[in-house]
């Protein structure tokens, strides 16, 4: 038995509160592509040659999108799950005949959409800056819809065990956005030296970015197999670990 | 009967090691309004909260229409409404909104009737578009209660429903207690306000440092505990009681017109009788009688000290 119902209205209201603030949802991302494309594309990137057969302006677009995908669906999860818990009104969700799995699909899918209409603008506004063709639609779109899930999954995670804002924030901040900057999101593994080349394969990032750049430009740094591979896992643990969170009342029934 | 709500040896000691429940027993049956009496820091909350599912009791039980609250949640929960002690509620949502959510999560399909009758009921359709923020503190407890309602409980939990609440409000809370209960929902509330209890329970149940120390109806609970005083109206003052009175213990008033006697209900004799003949004979004419029973307020303090 699935309480439809339930998994309805969270979906419903998440997104209706997108919504209200639907001038900052569109606007941010789209100003702050913009930005990338003119500090990246255009001054920087005049004067870095093709890589691997690509204009840099092209190149960083898959890099650009997942910057973003990653961040918001962190931080929409994150933010939707800790907000009811900082103010109490999570009693509710509490008391109603609801399991974790319809919470989960119910916040956790909304904030996966959010983030995937998000990545659907910033890849049309960089269409307004440059040409791009996408080699295998359906495998871009497959990694798009993983990762917002699998990473609204992990900022959901965040929500649930963060006790106060700075926890919320600090994750995000210490581990995501570096790990996003160094996996590959403005430049090609191969263009570092042999050592951090294998430095970098540690970051799990990495495989995510090169393999939705593959689906692109059919340029990996790894196969395309192994990134579906690590991000399905990743999806896995993520759902493990909020399956055991709720089993266990973990930090909202103790 | 069959109890519609049956805890058994209810315990909770809370992460932080505090023992906020110490093996609560407790029935609570179908169609009645019970009071939970108890001091701030009683166990009150925690009690509720596991009933409801927000908190995991440590060990015990607690069965809602004979199913149990861990296994069959979707059950239990389903028949239970709960109106929290502080107004949470979020900023942005607007009134009709919110308790369109409420009923959402309880998983019953919208139902525009009824929830326009429920906002009509409290007062609150003509905020129906308003932002929760925008409301002040007695109307968020409106809204409290019309989500509690949404998803048409069988069971109300009110925990301590009329902390800061103005006179009017109270009173509709009254009435519409009273108008659920007459429709068969049975109706838990907490409080610390004896007056309270009194007032509106059918039984009363005191509980301090989670412990429940008692569960009586509210007639019995008087009549077992309460003393009762009668007042005598004497004809003429008098300035000093007759030594031959002195096994009564009796108190006067200030302008000695009048006497107190304390006796206890429970008691085989009352002696009533034998006090109006001793006083007949010392020569004291009465003008009239009153007797007057002991409030809760008194039989709860004296119930907390004996502890
Ligand atoms: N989450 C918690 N962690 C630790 N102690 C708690 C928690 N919630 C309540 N308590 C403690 O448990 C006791 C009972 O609290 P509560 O049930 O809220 O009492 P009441 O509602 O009767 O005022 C209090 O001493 C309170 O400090
Ligand atoms: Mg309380």
């Amino acid at each position: 038995m699935i309480n439809y119902q339930a998994i309805r209205v969270i979906y419903k209201y998440e997104m209706l509160r997108a919504w209200k603030t639907l001038l900052q949802t569109i606007a941010s991302p789209v100003i702050s592509t913009s930005l990338y494309f003119v500090v990246f594309g255009a001054a920087i990137g005049s004067r870095i040659e093709q890589i691997e057969g690509v204009s840099y302006g092209v190149f960083i677009v898959p890099g650009l999108v997942m910057l973003s995908l990653l961040t918001q669906s962190i931080a929409n999860a994150s933010f939707a799950i800790f907000f009811p818990k900082f103010t109490g009104t999570i009693y509710e969700v509490m008391s109603a005949p609801i399991s974790f799995f319809e919470i989960v699909v119910g916040y956790v899918g909304a904030a996966a959409s959010k983030s995937l209409i998000l990545g659907i603008i910033i890849l049309l506004t960089a269409n307004l800056f440059v040409d791009l063709n996408i080699a295998h639609p359906f495998i871009m779109t497959l990694f798009l819809v993983l990762t917002c899930i699998s990473f609204a999954l992990f900022g959901f995670i965040i929500g649930l065990w963060a006790t106060n804002f700075e926890k919320l924030q600090l994750i995000p901040l210490l581990v995501i956005t570096p790990l996003v900057f160094l996996g590959g999101s403005f430049y090609s593994v191969s263009m570092l030296p042999p050592v951090w080349q294998t430095v970098t394969l540690f970051n799990p990032v990495l495989y995510l970015i090169s393999g939705f750049r593959w689906s692109f430009f059919e340029v990996a740094d790894v196969s395309v197999g192994i990134s579906l591979a690590i991000i399905g896992l990743f999806l896995l643990a993520c759902l493990a670990l909020v399956w055991w969170m709720f089993k266990t009342g973990y930090r909202l029934r103790n | 009967m069959q109890p519609i709500v049956s805890i058994q040896s209810l315990s909770k000691v809370y992460d932080s090691g505090y023992q906020a429940l110490c093996a609560v027993d407790l029935d609570i049956f179908e169609g009645e309004i019970l009071a939970l009496l108890g001091p701030n820091g009683a166990g009150k909350t925690t009690l509720i909260s596991i009933i409801c599912g927000i908190v995991s009791g440590s060990t015990g039980s607690v069965r809602v229409a004979g199913h149990d609250i861990v296994s069959e949640y979707r059950i239990t929960r389903d028949l239970i409404g709960l109106v929290p002690q502080e107004l949470t509620l979020g900023a942005f949502d607007t009134v009709w909104n919110t308790v369109n959510f409420s009923r959402g999560l309880f998983g019953k399909k919208p139902d525009v009737a009824y929830l326009e009758q429920l906002l009509k009921d409290l007062s609150l359709w003509d905020k129906r578009d308003s932002e929760l923020r925008e409301l002040s503190g007695g109307m968020k407890r409106r809204v409290l209660i019309a989500k509690a309602l949404s998803h048409e409980p069988r069971i109300l939990f009110l925990d301590e429903p009329t902390a800061g609440v103005d006179v009017e409000l109270r009173q509709d809370m009254w009435k519409m207690v009273h108008r659920l209960n007459d429709s068969g929902v049975t109706i838990i509330l907490t409080t610390h306000y004896i007056e309270e209890a009194e007032e509106i329970a059918d039984r009363v149940g005191i509980i301090n440092q989670g412990q429940l120390l008692l569960v009586d109806d509210k007639k019995n609970l008087m009549q077992k505990l309460g003393k009762k005083q009668l007042l005598i109206e004497l004809r003429h003052s008098i300035g000093q009681i007759p030594p031959e009175l002195a096994q009564y213990e009796l108190e006067t008033s200030a302008d000695g017109a009048h006497l107190i006697y304390t006796y206890d209900t429970q008691g085989e004799r009352t002696g009533i009788t034998a006090l109006l003949q001793d006083l007949h004979n010392a020569g004291l004419a009465m003008k009239d009688l009153k007797s007057s029973q002991t409030s809760l307020e008194e039989i709860f303090v004296s119930l907390v000290r004996a502890q």
